[in-house]
C-alpha cells in the first residue's frame, strides 16, 4: 500500500433515514437551510461548479408565487454515469434533496429530468416518487414532483436547454443573463441542480455544515463521486475527497502505462503525464463533473480527440456560429493535417479559433470545446500530425 | 438609469436597455446579422459579441443589457479576433458565389465580408459537404440552404409575425438547418407565400422566384401586347428600392419608367382596387340583408376581405372552417386580369391570345395566385406573369434608366383611372376605409361622418383594430339597416388574424366585416418591398399612402368614372352574372400542416 492512498468517503451511497433528515430540515426556516448549504462549501456537482447555497438564495430571494426546483438527471457527459448509480441506489436522498431545496427556495413543485436512455429507471422512480408524496403529505409539506425524460440529446443537460425541453420546445440554449433563477423553467425563478449536488445537501442537514466543510481544499470542499473508466484496473464509482492530485488519483487507478488522464470528459481537459505531479482534480486545477478517463499508451490521442471533436460537431445545437461551425472546422482542421493536406501549422490556426470558441459560444459546450482540443493538441502534437 | 462605458466614453440610459443600443447611442457601429428591429432577440450569430471588462467571455451585446458601471470594448483586439473568426466562419458554410446571387450587393454578410476584409478562405470550405439542394418549387420562394448562416430571422418571421411555423429548425450539429414539415418542398407546406421572411433574410437564402427575364422576352416580342398593372404600394416602394428616401412617391416617374422599359400599356391595380370596392360592398350589403331582412340562417357573417393571398393560403390552412366567409372577390390583381383578356382586349380590338399581362406586386404571394388553377376565367391564365417592387427596380436599372430624372407621366387608358380610396388598399385598413367610405355613402346617401373622409380609427399600426359606425337615417330601400351598428376589425400580420380568427370562432368577437393583410403594415410591407424594413420604414411608407389619397382628386371608389362606365358596357350591374363570373373565385380547404 502506498502511503497516498486516497481518501474514500460514503455519503452519498450512506443509507440514511431519509424521513428523519426531513423532519428535522422542513421545520427550519429557509434562511437557516440556506445558511447551512453556503457554510458547506458546497459547490454544483454537474460541472459548472456554482455555489448551491447561493443559487438557492438567489431563488429564495425572487419574489414570484412560483418557483422550481429542477433536478438535472441528464448525465450526458462521456464518461459519466454516477448519476445513474445514484438515482438506481439511493433515489429516496434525491428527491429529499429537492424537497429541502423547495423549502429553501420556496418552491411548490420540482421536475426531475431523467436521460432519455435511463428509462429503465422509470418504474422505480415511479414508485418512489409515491412514497415520496405520500410523505411530504404526512409531513404537511405542499410539494410535488413531476418526472420528464429527454430525448437523446447532450445539449438537453444544459440547464436553459433543458428548461426548452420540459417546456415542449427545441431544447437550444437561452441567452443569459436572464439566469434561471431569476427566469428559469416557465420564465419562473428555478433552481436548478444536479442528482449527486441534491444528495449532499441531504448529507450537510444531517452531519451539518462543518462535517462537508473539513473535507477536500479550499475552492473544493467537500467528497465528490467519480465515474472511473478508460485503461484501468478498477473502473467504477468511486466517491473520493477532492483536493488530490492527478498523480494520486493515477496511482490509485492507473494500470501502470497511463499517459493521459481526460479529467471531466469531453468538455473537460486532458493531463498528460508530465503534468499530473502540479495538477489538482478540483475547482483550483481542472474541475470535473465526475468523469475520469485514463488512456494508456496503447491509445492514438489523435483517436481520442477525433472521438471528442465528432461528439461536439454531432451534439452542438447548432444554433450558435462559434460552436456550430467551429465544430465543424476542429473536427475536418485535425484530419486534414492528418492525411497532409494542411501543414502542422494550421494547427496554431484552429487553436486560436478553439479560443473564440471559448470567448464568443452562447452556452457551455461552445465554450468547452477548446479544453480538449487545446490541452491535447498541445500536450500531444506529434500524435495528431504524424 | 443606468451609468457605463462604452470605449471609454460614458453613457447613461434606460435600464434593460441592450449593449447594441447603447452602442448605437453614442455613434458606435456594432455589426449583427441575426437580430432584427422586428423580431426577438436571438443571439446567435454572434457577429455583435463586445468586450465586458472583467467577464470571463465575450458578450452578445444585442442580447445583453446594460449593467451599472459596464466598460465595454467594442473593437479590441479580442473582439477583432473573434469577430473575424466567426464571419469567417459563417463564410465557409455559405455558398460564396456572388456575382451569380441573386442578392448580391443587398447581402449583409457579403458588406460584412467586405467591411472585415476576411474571405482568403482560412478554414475548409463546407458547402462541398453538406451539398444543399435549392428549393425552387414554390412560385413564390427560392430557398438555398447553401447559402443560409443559420441566424433563424425566417423562422423567428414566419412564427412571431406570421404565426405560421411553415418554417423551423431542424436537426442538431452540423446537420442543423432551417427546414419544414417533415423536410417537405416549399409548395407542399403551410407557407403562405407572404415572403416576409425574404424581406428579413440577410444572405440569398431566401429570395423571390424571379421571372424577369420571361418578362423581357414578352416584351421584347414584337407580337404580343404587354399590359402592365400596378399595385398601389408599388408607387410607394419603387423610389426606396432604387435608393431614394423611404416614403417618397414616384407614382408618375414610376409610370414613365414602364413606359421606357416597353410595356405596350401602363395600367393601374387601382382601377380594380375601386371595382373590387363595387363588388365587395355589394356583396357585404346583400350579405347584410340576407341576415337582417330574409333571416337566411345559412348566411355567413362576418364577411373578410379576400384581397391578399397570403391571407387566402393562410385561411384555407388554419381556418377551413371559415372559407364562406371570405368574400367571393377575386384580388384586384386577379380582377384586373380577367378584364385585360376580355373587356380590354374588346375595346383595343386585340386578339387576348396575344395580351400578355404582367403585374408589379408588392407581394410574392401575388405569384402563387396567379398560378392558382381558378384564376383563368378569362379562358387565359389571367395574369401571365407577377413581378415584385424588387424586380421591376432591377429591370430599370438593366435598361438603364435614370429614374431620378425622368417626368412624371400619367397612366394609359382604359382602367388606369383610379381614386384614392384605392390607392389606400396599399396601407392596412385601406381596405376597411374604401369599403366604409362607399357603403356608407350607398346606404345613407351621406359621405362618411368623419373629417375629410379620413376614417382613423382603422388607420395605424397597432396589430388589432377595431371601430364601429353607426347607420342612421338610411335611404328607403336600405330602411333595415337603421339603427345597425357595423363592427369592424382590421388586422395585420397573420399572428394577429389568427388571434382575430380565434376570438371569432370562439365567440369572443363579433363582427360584421374582417379585413385581414398578411403583412405587417399590410402590402407597404409586403414581402415584394424594398429591403430593409423595419416599423419607423413601414410608417413612412403609410404616411406617403395617406398622402397619395389626399392628392386624388377623386376619393371614393363609386364615383370613378372608369368604374361607371365598365358596368355600363360590360359587366351590367354589381355582383351580376358576369361579374361572378370573372371577378368571384372559390377557395379550396387545406390540410393544417
Ligand atoms: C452542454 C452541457 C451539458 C450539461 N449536461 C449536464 C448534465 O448532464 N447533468 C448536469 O447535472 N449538468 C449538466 N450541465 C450543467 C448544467 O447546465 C447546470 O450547470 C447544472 O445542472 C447545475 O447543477 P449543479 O449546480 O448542481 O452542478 C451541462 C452543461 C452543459 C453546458
Ligand atoms: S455553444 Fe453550441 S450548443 Fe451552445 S448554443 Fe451555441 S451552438 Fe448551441
Amino acid at each position: 500500500m502506498k502511503s497516498s492512498a486516497l481518501k474514500r468517503v460514503d455519503l452519498i451511497f450512506e443509507s440514511v433515514n431519509v424521513r428523519e433528515i426531513l423532519d428535522k430540515t422542513l421545520k427550519r426556516k429557509p434562511e437557516e437551510i440556506i445558511q447551512d448549504v453556503l457554510d458547506s462549501g458546497l459547490r454544483g456537482r454537474g460541472g459548472a461548479g456554482f455555489p448551491t447555497g447561493m443559487k438557492w438564495k438567489y431563488t429564495a430571494a425572487e419574489k414570484n408565487a412560483v418557483k422550481y426546483i429542477v433536478c438535472n438527471a441528464d448525465e450526458g457527459e462521456p464518461g459519466t454515469f454516477k448519476d445513474r448509480q445514484i438515482l438506481d441506489e439511493v433515489p429516496r436522498k434525491v428527491f429529499g434533496g429537492m424537497a429541502i431545496a423547495s423549502k429553501a427556495i420556496g418552491a411548490k413543485i420540482g421536475y426531475v429530468y431523467l436521460r432519455g436512455e435511463y428509462k429503465f429507471l422509470v418504474p422505480k422512480l415511479q414508485e418512489e416518487m409515491e412514497i415520496f408524496h405520500a410523505m411530504m403529505k404526512e409531513m404537511k409539506h405542499d410539494f410535488r414532483l413531476e418526472l420528464r425524460l429527454g430525448s437523446g440529446a447532450y445539449i438537453c443537460g444544459e440547464e436553459s436547454a433543458l428548461f426548452e425541453s420540459i417546456e415542449g420546445k427545441r431544447g437550444e440554449p437561452r441567452n443569459k443573463p436572464p439566469y434561471p433563477t431569476t427566469s428559469g423553467l416557465f420564465g419562473m425563478p428555478t433552481s436548478i441542480n444536479n442528482v449527486e449536488t441534491l444528495v449532499y445537501t441531504v448529507m450537510i442537514c444531517k452531519y451539518g455544515a462543518d462535517y462537508f466543510h473539513k473535507l477536500g481544499t479550499t475552492d473544493s470542499r467537500g467528497s465528490k463521486v467519480f465515474s472511473v473508466s478508460g485503461d484501468t484496473p478498477k473502473a467504477g464509482i468511486y466517491e473520493l475527497e477532492l483536493g488530490m492530485t492527478v498523480e494520486r488519483f493515477v496511482e490509485e487507478f492507473g494500470d501502470g502505462d497511463t499517459k493521459a488522464v481526460q479529467v471531466g470528459g469531453a468538455s473537460g481537459f486532458c493531463v498528460p503525464r508530465k503534468k499530473f505531479r502540479d495538477t489538482i482534480i478540483g475547482f483550483e486545477g481542472v474541475p470535473t463533473g465526475g468523469s475520469m478517463k485514463l488512456f494508456n499508451s496503447s491509445r492514438s490521442m489523435y483517436n481520442v480527440l477525433h472521438n471528442y471533436l465528432d461528439f461536439f460537431t454531432e451534439e452542438s445545437c447548432g444554433q450558435c456560429t462559434p460552436c456550430r461551425v467551429g465544430c465543424q472546422q476542429l473536427l475536418l482542421g485535425v484530419e486534414a493535417v492528418k492525411r497532409g493536406e494542411r501543414n502542422s501549422r494550421y494547427l496554431d490556426e484552429l487553436v486560436k479559433l478553439a479560443g473564440t470558441m471559448k470567448i464568443s459560444s452562447k452556452c457551455g459546450l461552445g465554450q468547452s470545446v477548446g479544453n480538449a482540443f487545446k490541452s491535447i493538441v498541445e500536450n500531444f502534437k506529434e500524435e495528431i500530425i504524424y | 438609469m443606468v451609468n457605463l462605458t462604452i470605449n471609454g466614453l460614458h453613457i447613461s440610459v434606460k435600464e434593460g436597455t441592450t449593449i447594441l443600443d447603447a452602442a448605437r447611442k453614442l455613434n458606435f457601429k456594432v455589426p449583427t446579422l441575426c437580430n432584427h428591429p422586428d423580431l426577438c432577440v436571438a443571439g446567435n450569430c454572434r457577429v455583435c459579441v463586445v468586450e465586458q471588462l472583467s467577464a470571463k467571455t465575450l458578450v452578445a451585446s444585442c442580447a445583453t443589457p446594460v449593467t451599472e458601471n459596464m466598460q465595454i470594448l467594442t473593437n479590441s483586439l479580442k473582439v477583432r479576433t473573434a469577430r473575424k473568426h466567426i464571419i469567417e466562419l459563417l463564410l465557409s458554410e455559405h455558398k460564396a458565389d456572388c456575382t451569380k446571387c441573386y442578392k448580391n450587393g443587398f447581402c449583409e454578410l457579403q458588406s460584412l465580408a467586405n467591411e472585415y476584409s476576411v474571405g482568403d478562405h482560412v478554414y475548409i470550405d463546407l458547402v462541398p459537404i453538406h451539398a444543399h439542394k435549392i428549393d425552387k418549387t414554390s412560385p413564390s420562394i427560392t430557398k438555398d440552404d447553401s447559402k443560409c448562416i443559420r441566424c433563424q430571422r425566417c423562422v423567428r418571421t414566419c412564427a412571431e409575425l406570421q404565426g405560421v411555423n411553415a418554417l423551423t429548425v431542424a436537426n442538431k450539429g452540423k446537420e442543423m438547418k432551417i427546414s419544414s414539415f417533415f423536410d417537405k418542398p416549399m409548395h407542399e407546406v403551410i407557407c403562405t407565400n407572404c415572403g416576409q421572411c425574404i424581406n428579413r433574410c440577410p444572405t440569398g437564402a431566401l429570395v423571390e422566384r424571379n421571372y424577369i427575364e420571361e418578362v423581357w422576352e414578352e416584351i421584347l416580342d414584337p407580337n404580343t401586347h404587354v399590359v402592365v398593372q400596378t399595385a398601389p404600394a408599388v408607387r410607394i416602394g419603387l423610389g426606396e428600392a432604387l435608393g431614394l428616401n423611404p416614403g417618397q412617391r414616384v407614382t408618375g416617374k414610376m409610370v414613365a419608367a414602364l413606359k421606357r422599359l416597353g410595356f405596350n400599356s401602363v395600367l393601374d391595380t387601382d382601377f380594380t382596387a375601386d371595382l373590387t370596392i363595387i363588388e365587395e360592398g355589394t356583396e357585404l350589403l346583400g350579405r347584410l340583408k340576407r341576415a337582417l331582412v330574409d333571416k337566411d340562417p345559412t348566411v355567413k357573417l362576418p364577411m373578410t376581405t379576400s384581397c391578399s393571398p397570403g391571407w387566402i393560403k393562410f385561411i384555407e390552412h388554419a381556418f377551413p372552417e371559415f372559407l364562406d366567409n371570405v368574400s367571393t372577390c377575386k384580388s384586384p390583381q386577379q380582377m384586373f386580369g380577367a378584364l385585360a383578356k376580355t373587356y380590354y382586349a374588346q375595346k383595343k380590338g386585340l386578339d387576348p391570345k396575344k395580351v400578355v399581362s404582367v403585374s408589379i406586386m408588392p407581394c410574392t404571394a401575388k405569384k402563387y395566385e396567379a398560378d392558382r388553377p381558378e384564376m383563368r376565367s378569362s379562358g387565359f391564365k389571367d395574369v401571365d406573369y407577377v413581378l415584385t417592387t424588387r424586380e421591376l427596380a432591377r429591370m430599370i436599372k438593366q435598361a438603364g434608366i435614370n429614374f431620378d430624372m425622368l417626368e412624371d407621366m400619367k397612366y394609359d387608358s382604359i382602367m388606369g383611372q383610379s381614386t384614392g380610396a384605392a390607392v389606400i388598399f396599399g396601407a392596412t385598413g385601406g381596405v376597411m376605409e374604401a369599403a366604409l367610405r362607399t357603403v356608407y355613402e350607398i346606404v345613407t346617401g351621406r359621405e362618411v361622418p368623419f373629417n375629410g373622409l379620413n376614417i382613423i380609427p382603422v388607420r395605424g399600426m397597432d396589430g388589432v383594430r377595431e371601430a364601429s359606425i353607426l347607420i342612421e337615417n338610411c335611404k328607403p330601400e336600405w330602411a333595415f339597416l337603421n339603427g345597425v351598428e357595423v363592427k369592424c376589425v382590421v388586422a395585420h400580420g397573420l399572428a394577429n388574424a389568427r388571434q382575430v380568427m380565434k376570438n371569432v370562432r370562439d365567440g369572443k368577437a363579433v363582427y360584421h366585416f374582417i379585413e385581414v393583410m398578411a403583412c405587417p403594415g399590410g402590402c407597404l410591407g409586403g414581402g415584394g418591398q424594398p429591403i430593409p424594413t423595419n416599423e419607423q420604414i413601414r410608417k413612412k411608407r403609410t404616411e406617403a399612402i395617406y398622402a397619395e389619397d389626399m392628392g386624388m382628386p377623386i376619393r371614393k371608389s363609386h364615383e370613378n368614372p372608369e368604374i361607371t362606365a365598365i358596368y355600363k358596357d360590360f359587366l351590367g350591374e354589381p355582383n351580376g352574372h358576369k361579374s361572378h363570373e370573372l371577378l368571384h373565385t372559390h377557395y379550396t380547404v387545406r390540410r393544417s400542416y
